[in-house]
């Protein structure tokens, strides 16, 4: 059986679930962090796989994937300052004990 | 045929890889199988015949997320205590499984228009004239120059020693 659009989406589909568990289970931020990235990779499978089987001319799907590493890059970067800057004040970054503003 | 091969070693490993990452205690060691998973998407992308984004995703997630996400790691001393789980750990593992079956069941049921066309060889130049060429997305690379420049600055002003 040929590999087609549908194994790479529903691969694309596992890998972003296996994010979002550990995105919504886990207490490390930088652990949720790490999700975050698994399922932006996650997506990226997805759209490339369209741009090559859908319109394997138009390249619009790498195009998007580009943008999506900038701003993933981006949100890396900031996401990992706002982890450590809140170490120093806190001395923690176990997001269940990070709730100074939780109802 | 080696595609599929290739596809499939490169779909185990990285699903592999990624179950790693969410299950292990030891939070750097789940930090080098995120590399790993970084790296099997890279040949994800090769088997789909994008080559430029293959190199991208070696320099920009291996290469710096990779290396970012371990500087966290040892500037935050929370490695011996692990990765552990919340109270959500059962309900986060439904709405998965949950999602999961969903997405499979649209993606299996849906008719794609599926084009009969053979892939670019390439793919430098054209994302290059799509990019940067007449008509492309010229605004969008100066507006992520901006996102990328703001995203500097606010890592530096949020690391900075007071």
């Amino acid at each position: 059986m040929s590999i087609g659009l549908n194994h790479y989406l529903i691969l694309s589909a596992i890998l972003f679930s296996i994010g979002l568990y550990g995105a919504l289970a886990k207490r490390n931020a930088i652990v949720i962090l790490m999700s975050i990235e698994i399922m932006l990779n996650a997506v990226n499978i997805a759209m490339v796989a369209f741009s090559r089987y859908i319109v394997p001319l138009l390249l619009t799907g790498q195009v998007f994937v580009i943008f999506i590493m900038v701003v993933a890059a981006a949100e890396a970067a900031v996401g990992l300052a706002i982890i450590i800057a809140i170490y120093r004040s806190r001395e923690t970054i176990d997001v269940t004990k990070i709730d100074l503003m939780k109802w | 045929m080696g595609l599929e091969i290739a596809f499939w070693i490169l779909a185990v490993i990285g699903i592999g890889a990624a179950l790693t990452v969410v299950l292990l205690r030891d939070v750097f060691r789940a930090a080098l199988c995120l590399v790993l998973c970084f790296l099997t998407v890279a040949g994800i992308y090769i088997t789909l015949s994008a080559d430029f984004l293959a190199a991208v995703q070696v320099l920009i997630y291996v290469g710096a997320i990779g290396v970012l996400v371990i500087l966290a790691i040892m500037m935050t001393r929370e490695i011996q205590r692990g990765s552990l789980s919340n109270k959500l750990r059962i309900p986060a593992f439904v709405v998965a499984i949950l999602f999961l079956g969903v997405v499979s069941f649209a993606v299996i049921n849906t008719p794609w228009q599926l084009a009969d066309v053979a892939p670019l060889e390439t793919t430098t130049p054209a994302l290059a004239g799509k990019l940067f060429g007449e008509g492309g997305f010229i605004l969008p690379v100066e507006i992520a120059a901006v996102l990328i420049l703001a995203a500097i600055l606010g890592a530096i002003v949020l690391v900075r020693e007071k």
